[in-house]
């Protein structure tokens, strides 16, 4: 498989640090310091269709491609407009698509979850085009009052079309699941049904930071050595990692143990805070845009998120 | 000994002169963040091996040699 275009959309609002100062006990400087963050955006009348169809129509435009070019939308999401139906059903709606529709809920993960799937779908013989699509509105599940997670999160959404090519430029992946749900969850609404105890929680999104931070740098460290070496690859040949953004320590933290040079870590963190799945996505239309991003470069990807999930995948571009 | 080498890691980590750091230091006097804490744990696991429970969270180096000793 192959990228023949990205796609991206982001909410207008911008929310600096400063603002955050005006209700939470923080500062600009701690941020920065701790995570990197300037400034995030957050959806304010607008909805994560509309920044999801939105990227997706940009990925088509400049894949020049139409929708009954496309099999198959996969729809990586944790938080959208409606429980149900599922963000893929809007976004087919939107680019006015009638074929199959799949969501993945990977959390930051499930950007490379998605071309995971969409590698398995081409091997398969199943799908020519494959419109992925990640879009996040984390800012909705954060604790507004926590000012160790709130400040972390923003909105927005990437979209790639993928094409079946011979020789699949999708070089290894590898996704893993090391289960735990109490370092990062959020709990389900609660309902009113008289028959049940288990009414669910009130509550926003519950992370710990440390352990998370721990469990980041080592999966993402041990899932990029591992995907090159699948790959054949030496990390030295690898012309761009693109990690998801979840903290800018992270990023750092991994690029040390990496022992590659800081260049190849290209980051939108400071602009848009951690965008959940997002993230990956919308780095690849900016460096595609701008023209860092260039044919026949070999790029990695690497997340972690909820579950605890974490996954990488090597890319020829 | 455990003392020695933690605060060889720690002043190469916050590269500060490690005869300033006393068993008594606390983090907070090293301008260590909660990130750190977590950055000079996994330095720990690196070179001492096992893994280092964080809860309760160290606050001093004299914790985290106690952390670690009772690792061995």
């Amino acid at each position: 498989m192959k990228i023949i275009g990205t796609g991206s959309a982001l909410p207008e609002q911008v929310v600096t640090n400063e603002e955050l100062t005006k209700f939470l006990d923080t500062s600009d400087e701690w941020i920065v310091s701790h995570t990197g963050i300037q400034e995030r955006r957050i959806l304010k009348e607008g909805t994560v269709a509309g920044l999801a169809i939105e990227a997706a129509q940009r990925a088509m435009e400049a894949a020049g491609v139409a929708a009954e070019d496309i099999d198959l939308i996969l729809c990586s999401n944790v938080v959208s407009d409606f429980v149900t139906p599922a963000l893929g059903c809007f976004i087919a709606g939107g680019i006015g698509y009638g074929g199959q529709t799949l969501d993945v809920n990977g959390a930051c993960t499930g950007f490379i979850k998605a071309l995971d799937i969409a590698d398995s779908y081409f091997a398969a013989g199943k799908a020519k085009r494959i419109l992925v699509v990640a879009a996040e509105k984390p800012t909705y599940l954060a604790d507004w009052t926590d000012r160790a997670t709130c400040v972390l999160f923003g909105d927005g959404a990437g979209a790639v079309v993928l094409e079946r090519t011979k020789e699949s430029g999708c070089l290894a992946t590898h996704l893993a699941t090391q289960f735990n749900a109490d370092f990062l969850n959020m709990p389900t609404p609660p309902t009113n049904c008289p028959f049940t105890q288990n009414k669910g929680r009130e509550g926003y999104m519950y992370m710990n930071g440390q352990e998370v931070y721990r469990f980041a740098v080592s999966s993402c460290v041990k899932d990029l050595t591992l995907v090159a070496k699948k790959a054949g690859l030496a990390l030295s040949e690898i012309d761009w990692f693109l990690l998801h953004q979840a903290n800018q320590r992270i990023l750092n933290a991994a690029q040390m143990r990496l022992k590659q040079p800081g260049e190849k870590f290209p980051g939108n963190i400071g602009r848009l805070g951690n965008t959940s799945s997002a993230c990956i996505p919308i780095l690849l239309d900016e460096m595609t845009r701008d023209g860092r991003l260039k044919e026949g470069q070999i790029v990695a990807f690497s997340a972690f998120g909820a579950g605890l999930t974490h996954g990488a995948a090597i890319l020829r571009i | 000994m455990t003392f020695e080498k933690v605060a060889q890691i720690i002043a190469d980590y916050k590269d500060i002169d490690v005869s300033t750091i006393t068993p008594d230091s606390t983090f907070e006097e090293l301008s260590i963040d909660s990130l750190d804490t977590v950055e000079l744990i996994m330095a720990f696991e690196d070179t001492f091996g096992g893994e280092i429970e964080m809860d309760p969270e160290p606050k001093s180096v004299k914790d985290i040699v106690a952390l670690i000793d009772a690792q061995a």
